[in-house]
């Protein structure tokens, strides 16, 4: 029978992935000095699962590798071994090493041959050291009575079960006909030991035989049939020599050997051309090009249940077309709210599936953590909430470099030494704060941390410095806070290794903008600061306010959208150098036409108090689009203008609405951009 | 057709046994651990376990001593997965009351002739 071993590669290697996360976060916790059996137990699972595997699917050099970890681990499971924070550092390169095996291996190539026999090297020399107890040699006993098979030209066995053997499941019977099968066999019973029937126990056994086997096999060949009893009787093999007249038992044979040993130990050689294919990016598991997700049983049974329910809903309906008449109003009406309702829940229960926890993400920071705060000696505490967040699968594979690229900043930037800390009455230790929790439709992460919180002052120097703002503008905290977000901005005195990457967070917000979501930041000087990122839970479906603009209708993200308001003459101002105005409380809020903007011929409200301004946030500010019309809200399926026709500037997608036009939706800091490029509102970012 | 429980944390060996046995016919019930594998095997009855060693929550040693607690378990075949290393495994096994193991790694073909070996 030939199977396809390949089908289950890609099982393999995500759950090997997982694994490697497991391991990495269980070595964390106990490099934190937290040592607790089972903590220990999955680490070892996860490794002894990946060596189980890549022995099964023919990965032998990783199966190799992870074999020397797994009795590194085996050895602290049972505590032979202490936990020492060099053991765990040890584990935690290892665990590395074998990701980049691991994801050599995926790809098809081999791992770089010279790193996995240092870092094997460097597991052995631990192994070497003495634990509390020697190392185990390997068990596997050599085939030691190989050298009397060959001249046998037959077997005598004396097989005497034990009364309990078949209380494990074995049966002499099929014991006797596997013999059989392996040459001609003389089967003799024995039934002296048979009781009186009063006493007979039909669960125990009380046969024994005498077994003549006329076939030159191997003694291996015999061993390896009564591997599994040869506790559970009495046994001797012997072998019958030609001619030699057959000779009387001398008594149990107690030589045993594991038959099934297969050569799992072989050294690895490079077994193909070494292409020491170098990968960079770590964590390539979850960014997998050639994507597969791995969905909750739970969920797909949801989803067949609620096309269950369609189907019924369809059919109820289908019947009623049949021959309708009016009188049957009310039922159809019942008929059409189902299917809405079920239309509703399978959309969810699907969207369902694309969602993963965000620990997905999450799961790369203590080991970031851990690694920056040795490199830059800090001590660094890292607490992690709501890490079975749900998100989209997009928005997990996506929002991870940002997330890096911010969390380094606290540590490098926000976070300050040991002894600065306690000179300015802090506790030793800093702490960042990853938290991720869903509010209102949206899912809001935040990254806080009790550090020096962002430098006002120097930020403004460095933005008058670029000739990002004016003397004489009185910028507010967050105004000034926004001034990082400004293309080539850096207040680091000098650029670090560790968060100096040339990557900004212009960029950072680009990225996040890109997903439909916002970023602000919140900060106290001394106190710490807060970076708090919106994103929308899915980016297949929105949800959006539907908005009339001459004949046009658009969709602006409810994501986006402050408070919508009728514009009253007295609120209007014109404002030198920012042209008209709008004051709202205490704000004054730059307005954007839309029908300018998109150059809409007809529209309706040209003048600010005829139509009406939905406030916005974007960018960090407040502003005004005039429209005609509020619609309705509605979500809608985003449709991709770049994947259908080609990326429009202030337009993010298109979407169908339910008499069949096109509705396009807006992309409000394209929109800001757009409108700030043609010089409609002077200065917009600044002012904003 | 006999039914065969397969018990294993790593979905991936799961897969494989189940895929083999399933295009052999047998009827394959797949469980993650000792729990669910026990749960099922108390509400279902199969003619065959075969179980990881190595699992969260109740290991295969564990789950073959209850099933051997079981009265419709007493002479059912339950095999073990384990390693070339685990020589004292096997001797706890058997002690709980397996009835063999099956050595990792281990390929479809030989597998295959275990289960028939005790399926007869």
């Amino acid at each position: 029978m030939s199977i396809d071993m390949e089908q289950f590669h890609q099982v393999f290697f995500e759950e090997s992935f997982e694994g490697l996360e497991v391991m990495e976060a269980g070595l964390l916790r106990m490099d934190g000095g937290a040592v607790d059996d089972e903590e220990i137990n999955a680490i070892f699972r996860a490794a002894h699962s990946i060596k189980g595997g890549s022995g099964t699917f023919g990965f032998t050099e990783v199966a190799d590798f992870t074999h020397v970890m797994e009795t590194l681990l085996d050895e602290m499971r049972d505590g032979r071994r202490p936990v020492t924070p060099n053991t765990v550092q040890v584990l935690l390169r290892s665990v590395d090493v074998l990701r980049e095996m691991l994801t050599a291996t995926r790809e098809g190539a081999s791992p770089d041959p010279e790193q996995v026999r240092i870092q094997q090297a460097e597991l052995e020399s631990v192994l070497a050291s003495p634990g509390t107890a020697p190392p185990e040699a390997s068990v596997d006993a050599a085939p030691e009575s190989r050298e009397q098979a060959p001249e046998a030209a037959g077997w005598h066995i004396v097989f005497r079960p034990h009364p309990h053997m078949m209380r494990t499941g074995n049966d002499p019977l099929r014991i006797i006909r596997e013999l059989a099968e392996l040459g001609d066999l003389q089967v003799t019973g024995d039934v002296s030991l048979l009781p009186p029937f009063s006493e007979f126990d039909p669960e125990e056994c009380y046969l024994s035989w005498d077994l003549h086997l006329d076939a030159p096999v191997d003694r291996a060949r015999i061993d390896e049939i009564f591997d599994w009893v040869e506790d559970d009787c009495d046994l001797a093999i012997m072998p019958v020599m030609i001619d030699a007249p057959r000779e009387e038992a001398p008594g149990p044979d107690q030589s045993r050997l594991s038959a099934v040993s297969p050569p799992a130990e072989r050294r690895v050689g490079e077994r193909r051309s070494p292409e020491p294919r170098r990968r960079q990016e770590r964590r390539s598991g979850q960014a997998s090009p050639s994507s597969s997700i791995r969905v909750d049983i739970g969920k797909i049974d949801a989803l067949i249940n609620m096309v269950g329910e369609l189907v019924i809903t369809q059919s109820m309906l289908s019947l009623l077309g049949d021959d309708f008449h009016m009188g049957q109003l009310g039922r159809l009406r019942d008929g059409l709210a189902q299917l809405d309702r079920h239309t509703r829940e399978l959309q969810e229960s699907v969207m369902q599936i694309r969602m993963l926890p965000i620990s997905f993400t999450f799961s790369r920071f203590p080991r970031l953590v851990h690694d920056l705060g040795a490199k830059l000696g800090k001590k660094i505490e890292l607490k992690m909430t709501g890490e079975n967040t749900e998100v989209d699968k997009t928005v997990i594979e996506k929002i991870g470099d940002p997330l890096v690229h911010l969390v380094r900043n606290s540590l490098d930037h926000g976070l300050e030494m040991p002894e600065e800390r306690i000179a300015a009455g802090k506790p030793e230790t800093g702490t960042v704060e990853l938290n991720a929790y869903h509010k209102g439709g949206n899912i809001v992460i935040e990254i806080r941390d009790d550090g020096r919180g962002l430098d006002r002052d120097r930020i403004l120097a460095k933005a008058l410095e670029r000739g990002l703002v004016q003397e004489d503008h009185n910028l507010t905290d967050r105004q000034i806070h926004e001034l990082i977000f400004q293309p080539g901005f850096s207040t680091a005195e000098q650029v670090s290794d560790v968060s100096g990457r040339g990557v900004g967070m212009d960029v950072v917000r680009r990225n996040i903008n890109e997903l439909g979501g916002s970023i602000e930041i919140e900060s106290e000087p001394g106190q710490g600061s807060a970076i708090i990122i919106r994103l929308p839970l899915t980016l297949a479906i929105l949800d959006g306010q539907t908005v009339a603009v001459g004949d046009e209708t658009y969709i602006v993200p409810l994501i986006s959208i402050v408070e919508s308001i009728q514009v009253r003459r007295e609120m209007i101002h014109l404002v030198a150098g920012r042209g008209e105005t709008i004051r709202l409380r205490d704000d004054y809020l730059p307005v954007i036409r839309l029908h300018e903007v998109f150059g809409i011929e007809n529209p309706r409200a040209t003048d600010l108090v005829d139509g009406l301004l939905v406030v916005v946030e974007g960018e960090g500010g407040q502003f005004g689009i005039l429209v005609d019309d509020l619609i309705g809200q509605q979500q809608v399926v985003i449709k991709s203008l770049e994947a259908n026709y080609q990326r429009v500037e202030g337009i993010s997608g298109a979407t169908i609405l339910g008499d069949g036009s096109v509705a396009l939706i807006l992309d409000i800091p394209g929109v800001l951009r757009l409108a700030a490029g043609a010089g409609d509102v002077d200065q917009l970012q600044q002012s904003a | 057709m006999a039914s065969i429980l397969a018990v294993d944390d790593s979905a991936s060996m799961r897969q494989m046994v189940a895929f083999t046995l399933k295009g052999a016919g047998y009827d394959v019930i797949e469980a993650a651990d000792g729990v669910e594998a026990l749960n099922i095997a108390k509400s279902k009855g199969v003619n065959l376990v075969i179980t990881d060693v190595n699992m969260p929550n109740m290991d295969g040693i564990s789950l073959i001593k209850q099933l051997r607690a079981l009265p419709s378990y007493r002479f059912t075949p339950l095999l073990m997965l384990t390693t070339e290393s685990g020589q004292d495994k096997k001797q706890q096994g058997k002690a709980a009351g397996a009835t063999g193991w099956i050595v990792k790694p281990f390929n479809p073909d030989q597998l295959l002739n275990t289960v028939k070996k005790v399926l007869g």
